[in-house]
């Protein structure tokens, strides 16, 4: 059994530009903001990187194909410089490519970045595009709000949840999101809402209203590895590594075999058992601190909830509706306003939600700090539908913790 | 002998109230407020001549095995492809296989029948089963009295040797060249001429020597029919010609005009099948179509009918399955008759690249999957490794059809953002009970009537039109079991 990744890589800094509608900027523009302020964080040099990950959901969007833009907008000396997609977890991806980098000794300082310019379509929501060109000739007409509200649907029948229960832990994840996201500076949304206005918005994809669903933005985020010694030489103290980083990718079972309600995502519970027993926890709802989950929408969160066994299978609503994800509940889950409010620029959200949870460790997350000094936090990120999905989980924790 | 061996039909479940029609058009034309009562059927945004040929012969087939036939005629002049053969997508979407004669019929509106008798000719000549489905989707200027009469809609009968539940007679046919309207090359819509100059001119001298003709012919008198099925929305046509000839008023069967409308190339189909589910053993029925000349044919029913009468959906099944449509700018988009701002999400290139349609057809056409001879678990769509975690053989898939499986809905939604002719869009996970699943489109479903746990089955329909390279694309979706059959 491999031993995994726990405590070898430390971060040496991390840097996220302001997320939102950017009209005024190109990608490489968002790109330099986020690397400028990790480059700063960690206190070093371009010169001193020796390999780059660079991740992008939508590129044809944006800056295009390849490894090529990154190195590029930040003049990267011929190094190696690998463009990566898997979906919404594309960013989580960046990261994990850094971190084994530095954890194989293959380098000693890797870099992740990840950018999404998603404003440039004419339109609001994430932009229409092929699924390949067999899978558009027989895939339902999918959204991925139409896709994701089918857990609504499928949760409610099994666990026996009125539409208007759901819809009430529902409306509590949003505006509990949006409390949390008029403390950022930084977050696309920074306006708090009341659960009447979710609960009246207009439905998007039954049930999910305009309020279940996050926002599509541009942004940039950035993250810069190496390991825990190398940090230490270079000044670091009170180092923050990686104690887990999982992946868990749909194989079809979902989509065509009869063994999945539809009520949760299968990917999500096997990649956090992995994580668990990789990070050595064994009692996540006492040993997590923080938890930054990926909440496309207000029923991907609840659900995730039970899927990363913090609350029991069918105890999300009570959970949610007790505050125990608030700001100030037992474990805040999107304490920076999450995708809801943070935002959604999709190549750079994975590396957005490890950056809130390296600040919070820190102490350096201003409004928003969580009172109680976080020691581990989970970083969940997800791509794709229900039914066929990429899940990413990482996590983050002070060193030795 | 030659027979019909069963019969189907299919009308779509949408009927647009006429009134409706005469609401927003009765300003522009007075004479239209005639009409101004009842219904007519139309299709979907999603259906079109060839989806209610599927429907229709699906009826006919019910649980009959699809192989060994020897043709498969399709009758239509709303066909999607010009220069693709359209009983060749049925076909394949019936499984019938590749070894049969397929061929389209069209170009008048007499085709219906006489692609009727040439398929009953081939039978006699070459055996059958012979496969013959006419269905029709004629799209008509906005403000006309076609858009009024007309309807849309599919029959089909399955021919053979033998006397089967009706057997064939006898006919007369008579070409003609009387322009009563045309269609020129790359035109919208019809062209027509004066009505009273085609009733007395057309109907009233062309019909009648057809018709005794074709009792001379079977050695019958005109008070030996049953049933005289005779579409014609003109006035007094069908009675004039019954009167003139000598039939019973009784025999005259109502043309469906208000029910379905007028189905064009299909019309003297769905008649004959509305009246095969009404007529008893022993009863002749004459069934005639007029344009460009003249058909007529006789049939007589046989002991074997009143078994088939309340196995087949047919006419009767698919009248009683009706939702009233009262929006008619909803008629005008669903058939690109207004200019409607789709959006920017309608945008995206929506070429087919023909070499993978034609490397899955089984699976697009036909909805084929697997099922792994291993385990035993059916998948959709097959693939080189059994999808059971139990198992996961490999190559072990062979195919197993999906088309007559019926299912429940798993999950679903209906969803406002994706681009969609009828928002909101439903769609949801489809749990067979024979196994398998597939994420699919719903059909015929009303907003708010949706729940998990409803029984589906799966339709043949219009997935997309490619509006730039006047490509239609087409794939299966879940509809409503209703009261079709139990699951």
């Amino acid at each position: 059994m491999a031993k995994g990744i726990r405590d070898k890589v430390a971060i040496l800094g991390m840097g996220c530009s302001k997320f939102g509608e950017r009209w005024d900027c190109e990608a490489d523009d968002l790109i330099v903001e986020a690397y400028e302020e990790a480059l700063k964080d960690a206190g070093i040099e371009t010169s001193q990187i020796e390999a780059a990950w660079f991740s992008t959901a939508i590129e044809e969007q944006h800056v295009g194909k390849s490894g090529v833009p990154l190195a590029m907008a930040l003049r990267l000396p011929y190094i190696p410089v690998t463009r990566v997609e898997n979906y919404c977890a594309s960013g989580s991806e960046a990261f994990r490519g850094a971190t084994y980098a530095v954890a194989s000794g293959a380098c000693d300082i890797a870099l992740a970045l990840g950018v999404e310019k998603l404003k440039d379509t004419g339109y609001g929501g994430l932009p229409q595009r092929g699924r390949g060109a067999l899978n558009s000739m027989f895939w339902a007409n999918v959204s991925a709000p139409g896709s994701f509200a089918q857990l609504a649907a499928a949760y409610r029948a099994k666990h026996g949840v009125t539409r208007e229960d759901l819809k009430k832990a529902m409306a509590h994840i949003s505006v509990k999101s949006h409390d949390n996201g008029s403390r950022n500076s930084k977050a696309h949304l920074q306006n708090k809402i009341t659960e009447d206005t979710v609960l009246k918005a207009p439905i998007v994809a039954e049930p999910l209203g305009l309020f279940d669903c996050c926002g599509v933005s541009d942004g940039s985020a950035a993250a810069i590895v190496t390991t825990p010694e190398i940090a230490k030489s270079l000044g670091k103290k009170d180092l923050i590594t990686v104690k887990a980083l999982q992946l868990a990718v749909s194989n079809g079972q979902e989509a065509q075999h009869n063994a999945w309600d539809g009520s949760y995502f299968a990917t999500a519970r096997a990649a956090a058992k992995r994580a668990y027993q990789e990070a050595n926890i064994d009692k996540p709802r006492e040993q997590l601190s923080l938890v930054e989950a990926h909440d496309c929408f207000s029923i991907t969160e609840l659900v995730t909830m039970e899927d990363l066994f913090i609350s029991p299978e069918g105890g999300a609503v009570k959970d949610v509706l007790d505050g125990f994800y608030d700001a100030d509940g037992q474990v805040p889950c999107q304490i920076d306003g999450g995708l809801k409010c943070f935002g959604h620029p999709i190549g750079a959200s994975g590396l957005r939600m490890i950056y809130e949870i390296y600040l919070q460790m820190q102490g350096r997350a201003g409004a928003r700090q969580r009172q109680q000094e976080p020691v581990r936090g989970l970083v969940h990120n997800l791509g794709g539908f229900p039914h066929q999905n990429v899940c990413s989980i990482a996590i983050i924790g002070k060193h030795g913790a | 002998m030659v027979g019909i061996g069963s019969f189907g039909g299919y009308i779509p479940r949408l009927r647009l109230s006429r009134k409706a029609i005469v609401d927003a058009n009765g300003w522009f034309n007075g004479a239209l407020r005639a009409y101004a009562k009842a219904e007519r059927a139309i299709c979907s945004w999603d259906e079109d001549a060839l989806t209610m040929a599927v429907e229709a012969a699906r009826d006919a087939f019910a649980d009959r095995p699809r192989d060994g036939f020897k043709a498969l005629y399709l009758a239509t002049t709303s066909a999607p492809f010009e220069d693709r053969q359209n009983a060749g997508i049925l076909a394949e979407a019936l499984r019938m296989g590749t070894a049969l004669n397929t061929m389209d019929v069209g170009a008048s509106q007499r085709a219906g029948t006489t692609g009727f008798i040439a398929a009953l000719d081939a039978v006699a000549a070459r055996g059958g089963p012979v496969l013959f489905v006419a269905a029709e989707k004629r799209r008509a200027p906005a403000a006309s009295p076609a858009e009024l009469l007309y309807g849309d809609g599919a029959a089909a009968l399955i021919l053979e040797r033998g006397d089967g539940v009706v057997k064939f007679l006898g006919s007369r046919s008579a070409s003609v060249d009387f322009v009563d309207h045309y269609k020129g090359k790359g035109r919208e819509f019809d062209y027509g001429w004066e009505e009273r100059w085609i009733r007395d001119e057309g109907y009233m001298k062309i019909v009648p020597p057809v018709i005794a003709g074709a009792l001379q012919e079977t050695g019958l008198k005109a008070m030996d029919i049953a049933h005289f099925c005779m579409p014609c929305t003109l006035p007094r046509v069908v009675q004039g010609i019954a009167k003139q000839l000598g039939f019973t008023e009784a025999s005259v069967r109502t043309n469906l005009d208000g029910l379905c409308g007028d189905t064009g190339v299909a019309h003297p189909l769905i008649m004959l099948v509305h009246a095969l589910q009404e007529a008893k053993p022993g009863e002749r029925i004459l069934v005639t179509s007029f344009g460009n000349g003249c058909d007529a044919l006789i049939f007589e029913v046989t002991g074997a009918l009143p078994a088939m009468q309340k196995a087949r959906r047919g006419v009767v099944g698919s009248l009683k399955r009706r939702k009233e449509e009262t929006n008619y700018s909803k008629y005008l988009a669903f058939n690109d008759l207004v200019k409607m701002e789709r959006g920017l999400r309608s945008e995206v290139d929506k070429q087919t690249p023909l070499s993978i349609l034609y490397r899955n057809k089984d699976m697009l056409h036909a909805l084929i999957g697997g099922r792994c001879e291993r385990c035993g678990t059916v998948q959709f769509p097959k693939t080189n490794i059994c999808v059971n975690p139990n198992c996961r053989a490999h190559h072990t898939q062979v195919d197993q059809p999906f088309s007559e499986f019926t299912g429940r809905i798993m999950s679903f939604t209906a969803d406002n953002l994706t681009y969609s002719p009828e928002p909101p869009a439903h769609y949801g996970m489809v749990q067979f009970a024979e196994g398998g699943r597939m994420m699919i489109d719903f059909a015929d479903v009303d907003s708010g009537h949706v729940e998990v746990g409803m029984p589906m089955r799966m339709v043949f329909r219009i997935k997309e039109v490619d509006p730039a390279r006047g490509f239609t694309k087409y794939f299966w979706k879940a509809a409503p079991l209703g009261d079709e059959k139990e699951v």
